[in-house]
């Protein structure tokens, strides 16, 4: 049974609001939920409705405007430490490398977060393994620096980081969105691999239902910063009459929906031609 | 046979490095399009697309050159020009490129109105001409007929408006001079799902009303490209490996990367669900020599020894062309 120690980030009632008066935006409202040792949750939910400030909560980023924020039954106090533990990927992959030093230096700098250092020749081979993992022949980007590579690429390494460093939490705010099918395939079956064999846990943000379905324990819904739709992927995506979770699906273009957009002459013609 | 009205001849495109070393990041690329058409171009992050729209364009600028091959439109060609000469002559007007992550890069202190305005003053010089007002009472009447919130779009600043508003605002920015043919480059893979669909239905909608009708869209999403393009064009390491009509493609792919990429791809289907993509290990070829043989041939599961050692070229399997001496 799950006991309270196991339960890495508690929320209770938080909320996170930014500006003041007029201006004011409410960017997570009133969310409360706890996230489980070892589990892989889900966050889904179209642009703007929170998810990338509630991750960031999680980091110890922002500190909640209202409510309680727990990460092993305490507030975030001390940045560095906290970030010892928890690791982020984040949406934009150029701003997290410095375009003066070579890609690979980067990664294995990024040990430096660690007081006990693995030993030179453990950090070159699981930097080696981290890059092999994101389809990346470490050969093939030694000398290299950011501007030299694709944004698909630069999100892969962003990965390779990860996978190398293998943190207790993992925030992996849509790591997958500019990376074809079978790339995204070994992402995610990776992120499975680190949480069967490392008990990592990992937080997994996304606005594609599909994927969440594939990687998650439990999926939370966010609409509007509350989170309107939570529990395991098939209470989601089967018993579920809730309108956001409906459109999320409806709108993701399968080849299966023959009429994904309605009412177009261009897609009907399509369809006859 | 209708004329085609954009050509490409075994075009080919290098990076120079810093010392002198090239990446062939293209590499002979072939395709005729009739007015009318879509084409869709899709392939992993790396494969070349963005570099592969900046050779479509003309547009060489150091460190990428072209290696061979020509580019026509409506038989003129857009190799060995100057840079200045297709921005002014060419670009907005024939072609319209909408470049990966545009509607992020606004300029953020400029209104979405003078942005249009800006786009429209760069080709006063070939024959353009208009005054504020007859630009402005143009992108009213442009951004009514996709039924955008006209007034404040148009008003509003790029950080005021959403995602979507702001992509909506380039597409119908680039299509304002009625351009014959349009290239976007990943117009929808920053977006969200929902998003990405808004954004879809006004496209479908300027063809609809024939702003524009020739298209190249290009993605990473293979089943997005099944709804949007009449034929698709997969691409890899550099090259074309299959090109078809987007039902031959998607539904029944037969080089065994495109099959890979379908077999990896996830379904919300309940029938689906729970069946498991297949990923394909490894990493496609460094570009940094030229390649002789196949470039998936380290991780096709039905590689011979021959496939490293010859040529493949493109040729018809089931109706369809296939880079694979093998497909059937
Ligand atoms: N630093 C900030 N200052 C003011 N408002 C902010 C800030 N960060 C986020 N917001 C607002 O909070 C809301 C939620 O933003 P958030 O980035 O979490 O969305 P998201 O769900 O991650 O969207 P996307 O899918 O586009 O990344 C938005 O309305 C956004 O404009
Ligand atoms: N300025 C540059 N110098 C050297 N090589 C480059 C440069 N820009 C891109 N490349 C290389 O050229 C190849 C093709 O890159 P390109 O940006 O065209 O890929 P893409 O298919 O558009 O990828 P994505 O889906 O991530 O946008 C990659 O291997 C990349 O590393
Ligand atoms: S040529 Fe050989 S390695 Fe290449 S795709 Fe065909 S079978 Fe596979
Ligand atoms: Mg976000
Ligand atoms: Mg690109």
């Amino acid at each position: 049974m799950l006991s309270n120690e196991s339960i890495v980030f508690s929320a209770k009632n938080v909320s996170k609001t930014f500006g003041a008066g007029k201006n004011q935006v409410t960017a997570v409202n009133d969310v409360s939920f706890d996230i489980y040792d070892g589990e892989i949750i889900s966050i889904v939910g179209g642009s703007g409705c929170g998810k990338s400030v509630l991750a960031k909560i999680m980091l110890g980023l922002y500190p909640a405007s209202k409510g309680v924020f727990l990460y092993n039954g305490r507030k975030i106090s001390n940045l560095k430490r906290h970030w010892g533990e928890v690791q982020s990927v984040f949406q934009d992959p150029f701003s997290c490398f410095n375009q003066f030093f070579t890609i690979r230096s980067q990664l294995e700098d990024a040990f430096n977060i660690f007081k006990k250092k693995p030993s030179k020749e453990e950090i070159k081979r699981r930097v080696d393994e981290g890059l092999l993992a994101v389809n990346v022949t470490p050969k093939d980007i030694e000398g290299k620096y950011s501007f030299e590579l694709s944004g698909g690429q630069m999100q892969r390494m962003l990965l390779a980081r990860i996978f190398a460093l293998r943190p207790k939490v993992l925030i992996a705010d849509e790591p997958t969105s500019m990376v074809d099918a079978c790339v995204r395939a070994n992402i995610l079956d990776y992120l499975m691999k680190l949480k069967k064999e490392l008990h990592m846990t990992i937080v997994f943000v996304t606005h594609d239902i599909g994927l969440a379905n594939y990687v998650s324990d439990r999926i939370f819904i966010m609409h509007e910063g509350k989170i309107v739709n939570a529990g395991t992927p098939e209470e989601v995506l089967d018993k579920t009459e809730e309108a956001h979770t409906l459109k999320l699906l409806d709108d993701i273009p399968e080849v299966h929906k023959e009429e994904w957009i309605k009412n177009s002459h261009r897609a009907k013609n399509k369809k006859v031609s | 046979m209708s004329k085609s009205i954009f050509e490409v001849e075994n075009l080919s495109l290098h990076y120079l490095g810093r010392f002198g070393d090239k990446t062939h990041a293209v590499t002979d690329v072939s395709f005729k399009m009739k007015q009318g058409e879509i084409l869709g171009i899709a392939g992993e992050s790396g494969c070349g697309k963005s570099t592969l729209v900046s050779g479509l364009m003309g547009m060489c600028i150091p460190p990428l050159y072209p290696t061979s091959g020509d580019v026509r439109v409506a038989g003129e060609s857009l190799m060995n020009r100057t840079v200045e000469d297709i921005r002014a002559n060419v670009l907005a007007q024939k072609v319209s490129m909408i470049p990966q992550g545009a509607f992020n890069a606004l300029n953020p202190v400029r209104k979405i109105k003078d942005i249009a305005a800006d786009v429209i003053a760069a080709h006063q010089s070939s024959g353009v001409h208009m005054n504020a007002q007859e630009i402005y009472q143009r992108l009213r009447t442009r951004f009514d007929l996709f039924g955008m919130d006209t007034d404040r779009v148009l008003n509003s600043f790029p950080i005021q408006l959403t995602a979507g508003e702001r992509q909506r605002s380039v597409i119908g920015i680039s299509t304002l001079l009625n351009p014959q043919m349009v290239i976007a480059d990943e117009p929808t893979s920053a977006l969200d799902v929902s998003t990405q669909k808004e954004v879809i239905s006004m496209i479908f909608d300027l063809l609809d009303k024939g702003v524009f009708s020739t298209m190249i869209f290009i993605t990473h999403e293979l089943p997005l490209l099944y709804h949007v393009a009449d034929n698709i064009a997969i691409m890899y390491a550099g090259e074309f490996v299959e090109m078809g009509t987007a039902e031959q493609v998607v539904k029944d792919p037969r080089h065994p990367y495109t099959k890979a990429l379908m077999g990896a791809m996830l379904s919300t289907e309940k029938a689906q669900r729970t069946r498991k993509p297949v990923a394909i290990e490894g990493a496609p070829p460094s570009l940094d020599k030229p390649i002789i043989g196949c470039r998936f041939a380290d991780r096709c599961s039905i590689a011979r020894p021959e496939c490293k050692k010859n040529k493949q070229n493109l040729r018809i399997v089931a109706g369809r062309e296939v880079r694979c001496d093998y497909a059937e």
